[in-house]
Formats: C-alpha cells, sequence, structure tokens
C-alpha cells in the first residue's frame, strides 16, 4: 500500500489548513480526524446514508465517496460553519430545532448541508420535493415527519426575509 | 408549584450542540498517543480454528500488538448472563454467553478471532489481511426447525441438541375449554425482525492513566452503570477506578445495552497493558454480524372462539432463534408470548416456547423486543376469526376488549420483569373508538373503498391493537443540585441515544425547583456524575429516571423553602421560588436567587446543623412496583400497485395512551421513529441468510432502511389514563410506534388485493413486494 503522503491545501468554513494525508484516507476520516472538525458523521462510509454530507465548491457531496487529496485547493463548508455566528442558528438549524427534527442527531449534520443546499436551489419547494430530495439521508430516529415541516418552515422563514 | 414545563411541547435543550456539531460522540474522541483496533472476524458460521498464525501482522510497520484468545490469559472468559432465566415452574434454560475472542470454534459469521492494535485504523486494517487461519468449517445451524432434528449439527457441543431454553406458562385450562368452543382457527406465522441499525455504529475508547490508576471507557452503550462495574471486576479494579462515559449516542434501539460486547472487553484490557489510548469504531459491514439482531420466531398458534366472536382461548407453540448465544436470557421470547395476550379477555392461554441455538448472530432485544411477534400472532388470528364469522374486523377486536372496571387486569402469567403480568390502568376501548374515527373507518368501507375500486384502484384499511408493558425496575436514581450561579443540574445513571431526556428531566426538575427549563444541566450517561443505575431499556427511561428525578427536585425545593425562610425569618408558606428567584408572596422587592442560597448552604464559617447537609442538592432513587401497560391502536389506508405489488400509504394513524404526557413534541417523535421502523420491519427489511449462516444483504444499499420517500405522514391522538405505579402517573412511550406495524401492513395489503377472495393469508413478516408476488402472484394472475 502506498503510504506516500500527499500535501493537501484546503479552505474549510472559510480557514485554510495545509497538512499530509495518505493517497488512500478517506476525506470524512480526513475532516473529522486530521481537520478535527467531528460534525461530520460517519454511517456507512459507502456512500448510502448521506451522514458525511459537506458542501463540497458549494455542492452536497459524500465525503466517505472521496479521498482526502482529491480536496486539495478546493472549498468546503461542514456543519460547522452552517450558523452564521456562534449565538444564531442558520433558519433551517433553528426550524429543526423548532419542529423537533432531530432525536439522537446523528443524521443531522448530513441532513443539514444536504437541505441547505436544495433550499438554495429550491425557495419554494412543496412536501413531495422535500421528501425527495431528503430521501438521500437515512434517519433512523425521527420517521421523517419533523425534518420534513422543518425544512418547509425554514423555506417560509429565509423566504421572508429576503 | 406550577407546572409550566410539564406537559408543554418544550423545545430540546440538546439540540443546539447537536445542530452546530458541538455534541461528543464517541468517535469524536481524541486522545494523545491513540492506538487503532481492528478485528479479524470468522468468515465462517461454524467452523473449528486449528490454528492462526499472527506473527507476520505482528511484523507489520505500525502494528503495536495483536492478541489471540490464548493472550488473554485468565481474562478470558464468557459474558456475564444478563437477565437470568425468569422464575417459571419447569423451565429449562441452557446458558451459554459470548467470548471475548474465539478460542476453538466459531459460532456464527463476524465473531471476532483477533485484535489488531496499530498506530492508524487503516495499517490495523491492512494487517487483518497478514493473519492466516487454518479453519475446519463445520456444518452451519440455520434453520430453526432443522436445528432440532435428530443429527443436527450442535451449536455448542457440550449440549446434546440446540435447545437453549423451553418455557411452557399457562392461564385457566385452555385445552377443556377449547373442547367447547364454537369454532377454532389455527394458523402457522412467521415473524422476522431485523436489526436496529442505528445510524451510529458502535464504538469504544479506552484510557488507562497510570498514575492515577483510572481507567475511563467511552463507549456507545445504554447501561454505562452496568458496564463500569462489569469491567472493574473483570480487570480487578474497583468501581471508583472506572469511568464509563456513555456520550451522545447516534441512537440505540436495544442492541447497545447487549453486554459485553468483546470490544467492550478488549479494548480497557489493550489499554492498560499497552498502556496508551485505544480506540475502535465499528464499520457498517461489521455491524451487521457484530452487533445483535432480533430475527425470528415460528408460531403454531389456534385460537378458540365462541360463536359471537369472543375469545375463548388461545394456545400457542413456537419457536424463537436465539443466535449463537443467548446472554440475554428470555427477555425476547417471554416477551412475544406476554404480549400476545393484548388489550384483550383471553380466559384461557397455553403458550410455549422452544429458544434455538442456531450459527447466526446473537439476538437480543430490539425496539420492541419480541413484543412484535406476539401482536402479529393475536391480530392475525383475529383478523381470520373475523372473516370466518362473518365479524367487522374492529367489532371483533371491541368485544374482546378487557372492560375499564377490570383494572388492574392480571394476566397471571410471568413477565420479562418477573413479575406477574398484570395491567395497571386501561381504558381501551374510547382508544379504538378515536382511532376508527380517525381513519373514517367505516366511511371507507362503506363509500370510499367501493369507489375507489370501481375506479381500478387497490386500497385496504387496517386496524391492529396492542400493549406495551413500559417502564419496568428495578430502579433508577437522580441527583439534583441547585449550582451557585443558579443553574440547577441533574444527573442520572442512565444513558441516552436521542429520547429527548436532556429536556424532559430539566421540565420535571425546572417546576419542582422554580427555574427556566433552559437552565438545568442534565448528565446523562456518565458514571463520575451519577454512581448507580441500569439503563435504558423497555420504554422505562422516562419514568423511571423520570420519577427519581421528580424525587430529588421535590426535595431539593423543600431544602430551598427552609433555607429561605431562615433567611427571612418567616414561615415556608409565605415563600415562593419562580424564575430561579424566592421571594415573599405580597411583598415586592423582597426575593433571594437560588445561586445565593445555595451558596449560603454551604458556608465558610459557622457549622452546618446536626441533621442537615450543605449544599441544595438531593439524591432520590426510585423503582417501581412492576410495569406500567401503555396500550394504543395503529390504523392505516393502503393502496397497492397490483403490477409492482409496490405500496403507498395512503393514511396513517396512531392513538395511543401512555399515561400523562412529559412533552407531547417529544413523544410524538417517538412514535414517528417507532412506526418508521415498523414500516422497514414489515415491507423493507430482512437480513437475508444462506443455508451456510452467511448474510447476503450486509450493507445499506441491499438492506433497506426506510427512506423519507417509505415513511408517510402520520396522524397522532392520545388518551391519558395516568399509571397508578408512579407519582407522575406517566407510562413508557418508546417502543410503541414500532409494535403493531407487520400486522397492520398484513391486514391492509390482504384487503386492498382483496386476497380473502383468492384464499390467500399472509402470515409472515417481513412481506415486500417480491414475497408478495411469490404469495399471491399466482392467484392474481387468475383473477
Ligand atoms: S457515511 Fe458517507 S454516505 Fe454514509
Ligand atoms: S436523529 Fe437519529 S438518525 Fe436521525
Amino acid at each position: 500500500m502506498d503510504s506516500e503522503k500527499h500535501d493537501i491545501v484546503v479552505t474549510v468554513n472559510g480557514m485554510r489548513y495545509l497538512r499530509q494525508a495518505e493517497a488512500r484516507m478517506l476525506l470524512s476520516d480526513f475532516i473529522r480526524h486530521e481537520l478535527l472538525l467531528a460534525g461530520t458523521h460517519v454511517g456507512c462510509e459507502h456512500g448510502v446514508c448521506g451522514a458525511c454530507t459537506i458542501l463540497f465548491d458549494g455542492h452536497p457531496v459524500r465525503a466517505c465517496l472521496m479521498l482526502a487529496p482529491q480536496a486539495n485547493g478546493h472549498e468546503i463548508t461542514t456543519v460547522e460553519g452552517l450558523a452564521p455566528s456562534p449565538d444564531q442558528l442558520h433558519p433551517l438549524q433553528q426550524a429543526m430545532h423548532d419542529k423537533h427534527g432531530l432525536q439522537c442527531g446523528y443524521c443531522t449534520p448530513g441532513i443539514l448541508m444536504t437541505m441547505t443546499a436544495f433550499l438554495a436551489e429550491h425557495p419554494v419547494p412543496d412536501e413531495a420535493q422535500v421528501r425527495e430530495a431528503l430521501s438521500g439521508n437515512l434517519c433512523r430516529c425521527t420517521g421523517y415527519q419533523h425534518i420534513v415541516d422543518a425544512v418547509l418552515e425554514a423555506a417560509e422563514k429565509m423566504r421572508d426575509v429576503k | 408549584m406550577t407546572t409550566r414545563y410539564f406537559g408543554a411541547p418544550i423545545k430540546r435543550n440538546e439540540d443546539k450542540r447537536l445542530l452546530t456539531g458541538q455534541a461528543l460522540f464517541v468517535d469524536d474522541v481524541e486522545l494523545p498517543g491513540m492506538l487503532h483496533a481492528a478485528f479479524l472476524r470468522s468468515q465462517n458460521a461454524h467452523g473449528r480454528i486449528k490454528s492462526i498464525d499472527v506473527s507476520t501482522a505482528r511484523a507489520r510497520k505500525g502494528v503495536v500488538a495483536v492478541y489471540t484468545a490464548t493472550d488473554l490469559g485468565y481474562y478470558w472468559q464468557p459474558g456475564p448472563l444478563l437477565v437470568p432465566p425468569p422464575p417459571i415452574a419447569g423451565i429449562v434454560f441452557n446458558q451459554r454467553t459470548q467470548v471475548p475472542l474465539a478460542k476453538d470454534k466459531v459460532r456464527h459469521v463476524g465473531e471476532p478471532i483477533a485484535i489488531v492494535i496499530a498506530e492508524s485504523r487503516y495499517i490495523a486494517e491492512d494487517a487483518l489481511a497478514d493473519i492466516m487461519i487454518d479453519m475446519e468449517p463445520l456444518p452451519a445451524v440455520v434453520d430453526l426447525e432443522k436445528a432440532l432434528a435428530a443429527g443436527s449439527a450442535t451449536v455448542h457441543d457440550d449440549l446434546r441438541s440446540n435447545v437453549a431454553a423451553h418455557v411452557r406458562q399457562t392461564k385457566g385450562n385452555y385445552a377443556q375449554a377449547a373442547a367447547k368452543a364454537h369454532c377454532i382457527i389455527k394458523r402457522r406465522f412467521l415473524y422476522d425482525h431485523g436489526m436496529s441499525s442505528p445510524m451510529e455504529t458502535r464504538g469504544v475508547v479506552a484510557q488507562w492513566d497510570a498514575r492515577a490508576g483510572q481507567l475511563t471507557v467511552w463507549d456507545t452503550t445504554q447501561a454505562p452503570v452496568f458496564v463500569r462495574n462489569g469491567l472493574a471486576g473483570m480487570l480487578s479494579l474497583s468501581e471508583r477506578q472506572v469511568r464509563v462515559i456513555a456520550p451522545f449516542v447516534g441512537g440505540g434501539f436495544g442492541p447497545k445495552i447487549m453486554m459485553f460486547y468483546p470490544e467492550e472487553v478488549l479494548l480497557p484490557w489493550a489499554a492498560i497493558k499497552l498502556n496508551r489510548p485505544v480506540k475502535w469504531i465499528e464499520d457498517r459491514l461489521e455491524h451487521f454480524f457484530a452487533t445483535t439482531h432480533e430475527r425470528s420466531q415460528i408460531h403454531d398458534a389456534e385460537i378458540a372462539l365462541s360463536s359471537d366472536g369472543r375469545i375463548v382461548g388461545v394456545k400457542d407453540v413456537f419457536l424463537h432463534d436465539t443466535g449463537a448465544y443467548d446472554p440475554y436470557g428470555l427477555t425476547v421470547p417471554i416477551n412475544s408470548q406476554c404480549t400476545l395476550l393484548g388489550p384483550y379477555v383471553v380466559p384461557h392461554y397455553d403458550s410455549i416456547f422452544t429458544a434455538v441455538f442456531t450459527n447466526l448472530p446473537i439476538v437480543t432485544p430490539y425496539r420492541g423486543a419480541g413484543r412484535q411477534h406476539g401482536v402479529f400472532v393475536i391480530e392475525r388470528l383475529l383478523d381470520f376469526a373475523a372473516r370466518e364469522l362473518g365479524l367487522d374486523r374492529a367489532e371483533i377486536r371491541r368485544r374482546n376488549l378487557i372492560p375499564p372496571d377490570a383494572f388492574p387486569y392480571n394476566n397471571e402469567i410471568i413477565y420479562q420483569d418477573f413479575a406477574p403480568l398484570s395491567y395497571d390502568s386501561g381504558n381501551y376501548e374510547p382508544v379504538l373508538d378515536k382511532a376508527l374515527a380517525l381513519i373514517g373507518y367505516k366511511d371507507f368501507i362503506a363509500s370510499e373503498q367501493p369507489k375507489l375500486r370501481a375506479q381500478g384502484r387497490h386500497v385496504g384499511v387496517a386496524i391492529a391493537c396492542y400493549v406495551e408493558g413500559t417502564g419496568i425496575g428495578p430502579y433508577e436514581g437522580a441527583k439534583v443540585q441547585v449550582q451557585a450561579n443558579g443553574k440547577v443540574s441533574v444527573a442520572t445513571g442512565i444513558g441516552t441515544q436521542g429520547q429527548g431526556h436532556f429536556t424532559v428531566f430539566a421540565q420535571i426538575a425546572a417546576d419542582q425547583v422554580g427555574v427556566d427549563v433552559r437552565n438545568v444541566d442534565v448528565v446523562t450517561g456518565d458514571t463520575d456524575q451519577f454512581y448507580w443505575g441500569a439503563g435504558t431499556f423497555a420504554s422505562r427511561g422516562a419514568v423511571v429516571a423520570g420519577n427519581a428525578v421528580n424525587e430529588a427536585s421535590k426535595v431539593v425545593r423543600q431544602k430551598i423553602l427552609k433555607l429561605a425562610a431562615e433567611h427571612f425569618e418567616c414561615a415556608e408558606d409565605d415563600l415562593e421560588i419562580a424564575n430561579g428567584e424566592v421571594s415573599i408572596v405580597g411583598v415586592p422587592g423582597q426575593f433571594i436567587r437560588l445561586g445565593e442560597l445555595a451558596m449560603r448552604a454551604n458556608p465558610m464559617r459557622g457549622a452546618v446543623k446536626p441533621g442537615t447537609e450543605p449544599g441544595l442538592e438531593s439524591t432520590q432513587y426510585f423503582g417501581p412496583p412492576s410495569g406500567a401497560t401503555a396500550n394504543g391502536v395503529h390504523a392505516m389506508i393502503v393502496e397497492v400497485d397490483p403490477d409492482t405489488l409496490m405500496l403507498q400509504v395512503l393514511k396513517y394513524v396512531v392513538v395511543h395512551d401512555c399515561g400523562t404526557v412529559i412533552n407531547p413534541l417529544i413523544l410524538a417523535g417517538q412514535i414517528h421513529g417507532g412506526v418508521a421502523q415498523g414500516i422497514g420491519n414489515a415491507f423493507y427489511e430482512k437480513l437475508v441468510f444462506d443455508d451456510e449462516g452467511q448474510l447476503l444483504n450486509a450493507s445499506l444499499t441491499d438492506y433497506l432502511l426506510p427512506t423519507s420517500l417509505d415513511v408517510p405522514r402520520m396522524e397522532l391522538a392520545h388518551t391519558v389514563t395516568p399509571s397508578p405505579l408512579n407519582p407522575m402517573g406517566i407510562k413508557g412511550a418508546g417502543e410503541a410506534g414500532a409494535i403493531p406495524v407487520g400486522p397492520l401492513f398484513a391486514q391492509a395489503i390482504e384487503d386492498a388485493l382483496g386476497l380473502a377472495a383468492q384464499n390467500v393469508e399472509l402470515c409472515e413478516i417481513p412481506l415486500s413486494p417480491n414475497r408478495l408476488w411469490e404469495l399471491v402472484g399466482k392467484a392474481h394472475s387468475k383473477s
């Protein structure tokens, strides 16, 4: 196995990092254990559960399906970078709280990243669209209903702001 | 006391940390010098280990240690029996518990054989491939009936057969009563429950501080106190030297309470031996074999009825798959046996089960914990009885419900908590009525369904009832303490996996102590914060620990009033506590903050008077005499595509009675999640084993957890019959959502496809489009 380390320069949540990693290191492991941004969770490491979803150059991707060196020169947003300030939540985070959209919270970071990207593209979604967009993220606790409610409410609140 | 919070839909205190990525889960623990473990697991379901060669693995760069069973010496011991068999006359129970590493025989795929500890998980996994193992494969015991046939291979060589247990429980005299019954309906049922599949797999981090003689273990367990006690015993440490922390845990649903998992035994041992922290995080593939399942039972059941559809009695003989070992005793099959009786008057009952060892992963409780299996049997029997007697499905249930004046209702047989199965309180008919009204049962059958059928649509309705024994003992405790900053701290020994304990316990304390609910900090699952407890299982956290929090908070309230009365030199009755302050009623401006009182309760000068204690704190325990029985009815309207046999739930209703409700928002979440898991069990999730005991679908691509497109919007309603067994009147609710979904699906699909007319009965779970095709395809192509 090639254990040679590669330089990786990556911007995460607006902060630039320089690290080294083996070619085989998963991007999810890199973010969690090298950058110590443990908010990005790992549920399957085979691309199904969506828990590891991050924004990669603004697009939602599954960090477990990428290798760390592939992030070299790119920009990433994780759940830690979602809230505009320490005492203010992103409207979707707030709506998830208000609607009880999380229980154990393990799936939550991935859902937040997937659905904030979705809301940016679909400011006026209906329930069917929300469910479709959410269907790539598994949640074992909530039965999804309160998450759907939260996304719909966040959409409304975000429209009001504009 | 004002109840501002109890009963209100309070938003959760724990959310912010979880929403911003700041909550600590086990895999988030990073320690200097930490090593990483990986396990070599058996690829055979059954085999004899002839030799293991780990020398190449040990020599690999970055590998620190490799251990097999022989390296463990005296530390190698079979695990403890978590739950001994209940005191039932004539019971047979063969205790065979799992071992840390397989020694001479492997008994299921995934059983650990060796542990590699290396500088990184990547290297540890590389080294697994270096291990040479010579295994003689043995015939795998997979099928429950074949397992009991003469000449079957045996999972445990020292037992003559694969019988793990044999239990008979009776009530009345079924044989005599059935002889006089109007009719008897007899069927065979197969119910297979899958695996809990929490989104966070299991994980353990162990750290040994040699200077302090202190072991710290972060563990995704539902029962940190038991893990602490067990580890201390195994490692010859005193309990005070071991701290077990179950931090945020990403879902549990039962299997995270099993102990001891081999990894929980081995990591602390290795951390001490190597004097370095060690982490192991289960990957999803491992989870499919290394974490416990629930799986299947085969029931041969019959129901005897009177001509007007009243139950005369039920007889049930069933086989229960316990897997390769039985560390959890008989909790699952006893639950099946007891919960079968449901909300109905069953005067005569004869139930016999045989638990069977197989070469499959271990079976322990998973949300519902065997209740589903029993509920499926009785609900399906009632459906068939209704058909036979020409009765409406809802009507036959109504006729058999236990009347409200019959509580406490004693079912005589022994329940999983070793007490006689007695329902504390209930009022069942209104729950049924409400569900029928909400689903629009009459109208659907009378007009909607015929109309849609005329349009060629295959729609059906179903209704299923259940009870759930919840909130069992032994006990939990809580420590409530007013801090100098005016906040209130609550600590309890249970673990929490998303049930909202940080909020419901805060609600209880906030009302008693008179603070804002956000100013109550709850700690769960850290044995250094609270020493005693049992764990989170059997829908008991809110009931048992919640009542302990209430009792402790009441004592703290008394202490606050006493101290404040001394301070103001007034009577306690003249005081009120609100918003974190104690004030004299009717005297504006006369108040003292709780934080200041807390400081005064711990003076630098002056003595603590005899008979008093410093501080505003109390630790109290609560142990219910027996479990509180919740009940409910689910109803559903479904549409089935006759070509693909895919289905769509058009309407789903849950009416539930779990006594007094602490937080309706959190309760709704618990029910939604339970139903979603029930739906998975009913129609999507099936563990597919071949006859070699190999699991063929061990990935989330192939083992289908329901998505947001599979789980419908649910409509919930409640009735409230408080439990007399605890001062708050609450009953547990954690498992209810999942319990009756199987029979509901079977019934609804039968109705939608008109299967009765084609003589097709759905007597098994899980169903799926493929399985339905096999079962009904033929009949359907004829129609
Ligand atoms: S961990 Fe990446 S999709 Fe599951
Ligand atoms: S909240 Fe637990 S998995 Fe979604």
